[in-house]
């Protein structure tokens, strides 16, 4: 399980995302994992082996290393690249919640055949109701995991900048002595590489989030501005009995005359042919 | 035969499990197999090369080196992970069993046997009921058991999880107490709490699962016992399955039904 696998299991999440979600996982895989794997880390590969102080004291340079990089920059990228990417799965468990629940209703009406089974699998679902509130959820921890990410890295290593000599005076260094740092101007510009994609997908979730949000506002003014939407508010309607009465009414209708027949006798109710204004 | 082939032989697995099961293997295969070998396995590569003692008799640092590290945390991990894995492969076999049984059922021209060909033996989900059940079970027991023992083992082999940055050796050949030290402890420190707490949430996620699979069995002995009382009613099941559909309805419309039959 690596890299590879992990681009495997998010590019089925990928068919459900929104454009901005799309590009913003091109920009994680191409522009930071990638970059870490292929270029990064060769550059940190001998950190610690050509970290050399200015002594003979056996243990002062690990002592000293250890002081200035408690934990070694390529490792927080691949945690922060994990836990960033990690929320997305949320989302593809909800739709596969859905698909199955969609699959069980076309096994209860009959239509368990091949081609309809295909087609729940294939068919895109569109980010509404439960599963905008999943999505957004997702986009939030992607941002708070980022800030949390970035916020470390300034705490350990402030200002972003690698020093080329660092003083140290740790038992057993014998007084305060030199260290100097491998490739210190390389490691500055990968890092302020890597923090600049950072903000960039900041930059994008965000605007994930803004967009989501607007469509969310549209299709509520939508609903209040269409005369025949049912009564009551955006959640409110959804409950009603009568709006769940026509879904089914016009399920039924459009799939099987001997079905509706038996609604007819059990129930009485009339049939409406509202179509299913929350889509 | 490495992690992906793990990766490939679980995944057949994760078709009969319940949604915890899921969620406990994808756990398992991001937060600790991925995090093992992109990361983990990196930090704990010089170990040995960079475990310095303060002198230079030849094999002292060789003899301190084995005495405080009988066996590396990586390959504690490796160990943990797979013996945690493996007990899915019970109920695997179990799955396979029947399938076998079913296909045997099915050449020899069964009329009970329900299917139409081969692919759909193959392709069918099995309910986690009957002697499934005790197996998914057992599998779950051993999941915890094994994680446990490790969780402790590494308790007990590092006192703590803390790595200490210096550890003060006597050991022959050395001359006398001498100073040896660590590479990387911090960030050694860093990854072995982290998998700790990520065994923990997997130990959660475990009990949890075996919590609904109980619950599931009482409640299904129960729906047994009930249903015996009363007459099957044909009247009943219609509305039973009406109930249900209404249900699914009303849960998914907003989303996606009206747009794909239509």
């Amino acid at each position: 399980m690596n890299w590879a696998g992990l681009y495997t299991v998010l590019s089925g999440v990928n068919r459900h995302s929104t454009a901005i979600g799309r590009i913003w996982l091109s920009v994680i895989f191409i522009f930071r994992i990638m970059v870490l794997v292929v270029a990064a880390e060769s550059v940190w590969g001998d950190e610690k082996s050509a970290f050399t102080c200015n002594t003979q004291q056996p243990g002062c340079n690990s002592v000293c290393y250890d002081h200035f990089f408690p934990i070694s920059h390529i490792r927080l990228w691949a945690l922060q690249l994990i836990l960033v990417t990690t929320p997305a799965l949320l989302v593809a468990m909800h739709v596969a919640y859905q698909q199955h629940q969609e699959k069980k209703l076309l096994v209860l009406t009959g239509h368990a055949d091949a081609k309809h089974m295909e087609e729940v699998k294939k068919h895109k679902m569109r980010i509404a109701g439960s599963l905008w509130w999943t999505y957004v959820c997702s986009v939030v921890f992607r941002l708070l995991f980022e800030a949390v990410f970035m916020y470390i890295f300034y705490m350990l290593y402030p200002g972003y900048q690698m020093m080329r000599l660092v003083k140290c005076e740790a038992y057993p260094c014998p007084n305060t002595v030199d260290c100097f740092i491998s490739r210190p101007t390389e490691k500055t510009i990968f890092t302020v590489f890597m923090l600049v994609t950072s903000s960039v997908c900041i930059i994008l979730n965000m605007a994930e989030l803004v967009y989501l949000v607007v469509r969310a506002c549209a299709r509520r003014s939508q609903h209040h501005s269409n005369p025949s939407s049912a009564k009551g508010s955006f959640y409110g309607h959804k409950h009603s009995s009568e709006y769940k009465q026509n879904e089914i009414n016009q399920l039924l209708t459009e799939q099987d005359g001997s079905l509706k027949d038996m609604l007819r006798r059990n129930s009485g109710l009339q049939e409406k042919g509202d179509r299913c204004s929350a889509c | 035969m490495d992690w992906g082939a793990l990766h490939t032989i679980l995944g057949g697995v994760n078709k009969h499990s319940t949604s915890i099961g899921k969620i406990w293997l994808t756990v398992l295969f991001i937060f600790r197999i991925m995090i093992l070998v992109v990361a983990a396995e990196t930090v704990w590569g010089d170990e040995q090369d960079d475990f310095v003692c303060n002198t230079l008799q030849p094999g002292c640092k060789n003899v301190c080196y084995d005495h405080f590290f009988p066996i590396s945390h990586i390959r504690l991990w490796a160990l943990q992970l797979i013996f945690v894995s493996t007990p899915a492969l019970l109920v695997a076999m179990h799955v396979a069993y029947r399938r076998h049984e079913k296909k045997r059922q099915f050449r020899k021209g069964d009329q009970k046997c329900e299917f139409k060909d081969i692919e759909e033996i193959r392709k069918q989900r099995f309910r986690i009921e009957g002697p499934l059940w005790w197996t998914y079970t057992s599998s779950i027991f051993f999941r915890l058991v094994f994680e446990a023992v490790f969780m402790y083992a590494f308790y007990f082999m590092y006192d703590g999880f803390r790595m200490p940055r210096l550890m003060k050796c006597n050991a022959w050949p050395c001359p006398n107490t001498v100073d040896c030290f660590v590479s990387r402890p911090t960030e050694k420190t860093v990854f072995t709490i982290f998998m700790i707490a990520v065994s923990s949430i997997c130990i959660l996620l475990n009990v949890a699962e075996f919590c609904y699979l109980l619950a599931k069995f009482f409640l299904r002995r129960s729906k047994n016992a009930g249903n015996s009382k009363q007459q099957p009613n044909h009247e009943n099941k219609e509305e039973t399955k009406q109930n249900e559909m209404n249900e699914l309805i009303s849960d998914s419309c907003q989303n996606t039904v009206i747009g794909f039959t239509s």
